[in-house]
């Protein structure tokens, strides 16, 4: 699926500066591997209106919508549909 | 034993367990425990620990998120007679082997999903009695899972020796000498300064206290240690990253203190921008770490139409110096205020002599609060505790810079050393270099702190490439990500053909600074 690989890419490009597409899997959780803070979140979320072109509301940004590539790919998803 | 006073931490838990066995004394992520399980299995997995060898002033190395079984393991390694230390979960392999070595612990409460980095260092570490994991069952020989250890019967209980000049931390904190240093804290110094701030804060047992900051910050741990005392109820989150999450849960548990960070009032205040948000329920705000910019304090009201704010100072050697009263935030605008409840502070020259009111001097703090002392190191202690009036005692030299007004309000002026405060953390240079050096094809680096609106400080790394592995910026960060906990992973990489030195060939961070201005 072409969002998820492109927020994988965004992911490790940003967050474990690499290309390694092994480095993380689609369903681990960034918070637990440590990957995501109260700032890269931010980065993040900049990164999904951008690209995606819609607005995220604060009231998204929930672990279901941001803190797998899976969540973030499936919150991206239902926003499209919408 | 008195129901009155606690002598004890683990004291205060058994009194609140007492006096209201059915209250919440924790809430994680939404899910409540009440004083009674805190109590229940906290004992059982001392008795465990008691089982598995732990003797009195052994330590209990606990490397977990903000989660239940971190807050069971801290109470448990208390009962159990040791010392706890917290290793914030971001921690990497290297660092965490070398805390892990330097304390010297025996037990490592850890938890599954950190097992890439525990992996690899518990082999390496003879000292260790058992590694306890909470979370997914591992497949590992050496480690044991929690919730199997929690069945074991309660049958020992060690703590009956312990008295409140006893250890009962050591609090890592990074240092401008590279490698963090254990501050050594008794129960003594422990509840003495969380009765301090409870008195100030004005916090009783109907408190509901958010905890969004790593447990593993003495900031963080505080709201536990103050929760507990008070018998009052902790309402602990992860952390920060959701806000959406954590303005729901304020609203749902009636959330009544707020400890943050600059950081994250800059993130509050940014987020009110984009659309109003009002959390009426909090009643005290508090800030430390790093200082609030002046304009926040009135701006954080329409965020906290109910809160007292409170600007604080404070380092881990004596965990809090000094508080502002709410009520003068707006008259006395960058003031840190003054000593907190029975303590006492005051300026000295660097040769230790008194200063004049408003002339700058250096910060010294006499209390109860006091640490005894960096974990190991007595070279280190030597340069913050000094001989104090009275025979016998030692004062705190706080080793920084400030400024005292006619009535005895403190002005920061400035730090000794050079460490980086970003997101409220700090941030040792001398670390970041030193891993940094680690990394084949890096001749020289040096690390500074730039200002940044939302960090407070951003870290920036000016380096030298010996030309023998071409690196790009995203490869030293991929390396730096390796050894270094996130906060600390410089923001910015700056490549430079050589670093300016001084005339005695050192590198000059103040000249650098002035080769490429923000």
């Amino acid at each position: 699926m072409a969002t998820s690989r492109k927020i994988k890419e965004y992911i490790l490009q940003n967050f474990l500066f690499t290309s390694d597409t092994s480095a993380i899997q689609d369903d681990d959780s960034l918070l637990d591997r440590g990957l995501i803070d109260s700032t890269g979140i931010l980065e993040l979320v900049t990164y999904v209106e951008e690209t995606f072109d819609f607005k995220v509301a604060d009231s998204d940004l929930v672990p279901e919508n941001f803190d797998s590539v899976n969540n973030i790919a499936k919150f991206v998803a239902s926003r499209q549909k919408a | 034993m008195n129901q009155s006073i606690a002598f004890l931490l683990q004291e205060s838990l058994q009194r609140a367990t007492i006096r209201g066995p059915l209250k919440e004394a924790v809430v994680v992520e939404g899910a409540p425990y009440s004083y009674r399980q805190l109590w229940e299995d906290a004992s059982h997995m001392a008795a465990a620990l008691n089982r598995r060898g732990l003797q009195r002033g052994d330590r209990v190395a606990i490397y977990m998120d903000n989660t239940w079984p971190c807050v069971v393991s801290i109470y448990a390694a208390l009962l159990a007679g040791g010392v706890f230390l917290i290793i914030n979960p971001q921690t990497k392999a290297d660092k965490l082997a070398y805390i892990l070595g330097d304390s010297g612990a025996r037990f490592l409460m850890t938890d599954a999903h950190l097992a890439h980095s525990f992996k690899s260092v518990v082999s390496n570490l003879p000292d260790l009695a058992a590694v306890i994991c909470s979370g997914a069952e591992m497949d590992c020989v050496h480690v044991e899972s929690f919730n199997t250890v929690l069945q074991e019967p309660i049958n020992i209980a060690n703590s009956e020796s312990i008295t409140p000049l006893d250890l009962a931390a050591l609090i890592y904190t990074s240092g401008s000498t590279g490698n963090p240093k254990g501050v050594m804290q008794t129960h003594q110094s422990m509840l003495f300064a969380a009765n301090s701030l409870v008195r100030y804060l004005r916090l009783d047992d109907a408190d509901r206290i958010l905890c969004v900051l790593p447990l593993g910050f003495d900031y963080g741990l505080y709201q536990l240690i103050m929760a507990i005392e008070l018998g009052a109820t902790l309402v602990l989150e992860r952390s920060f990253t959701f806000p959406a999450q954590i303005f729901a849960r304020i609203q749902e548990q009636r959330v009544s203190v707020f400890p943050g960070v600059p950081t994250i009032y800059a993130m509050l205040l940014s987020i009110h921008a984009r659309s109003p948000l009002q959390l009426p329920s909090v009643t005290r705000v508090t800030n430390t770490a790093a200082a609030l910019p002046d304009d926040f304090v009135p701006r954080l009201r329409n965020i906290f139409p109910n809160a007292l704010i409170y600007r604080m100072y404070g380092l881990t050697e004596c965990k809090r110096v000094s508080y502002l009263e709410p009520e003068l935030a707006d008259q006395l605008p960058g003031s840190v205020g003054k000593a907190i409840p029975g303590t006492e502070v005051y300026l000295r020259s660097a040769e230790g002599q008194p200063v004049q009111r408003g002339e700058t001097g250096i910060l010294y703090v006499r209390g109860p609060h006091v640490m005894l002392g960096y974990w190991g190191q007595p070279e280190l202690t030597a340069y913050m505790l000094k001989p104090g009036q009275l025979p016998g005692e030692r004062v705190l030299c706080t080793q920084d810079y400030f400024r005292m007004d006619e009535e005895g309000y403190l002005y920061f002026v400035g730090r000794n050393d050079d460490i980086i405060k970003s997101r409220g953390e700090k941030v040792s240079p001398i670390e970041v270099e030193n891993a940094m050096y680690k990394i084949p094809g890096i001749r020289e680096v040096a690390v500074v702190g730039v200002d940044d609106e939302t960090l407070g400080q951003a870290v920036r790394a000016f380096v030298v490439l010996d030309g023998t592995v071409a690196l790009t910026e995203k490869q030293v960060r991929t390396q730096c990500l390796a050894r270094l906990e996130n906060y600390m992973v410089p923001r910015d990489i700056i490549f430079c053909v050589e670093l300016p030195k001084t005339t005695t060939g050192k590198v000059s961070k103040k000249l650098l600074m002035e080769q490429f201005p923000t």
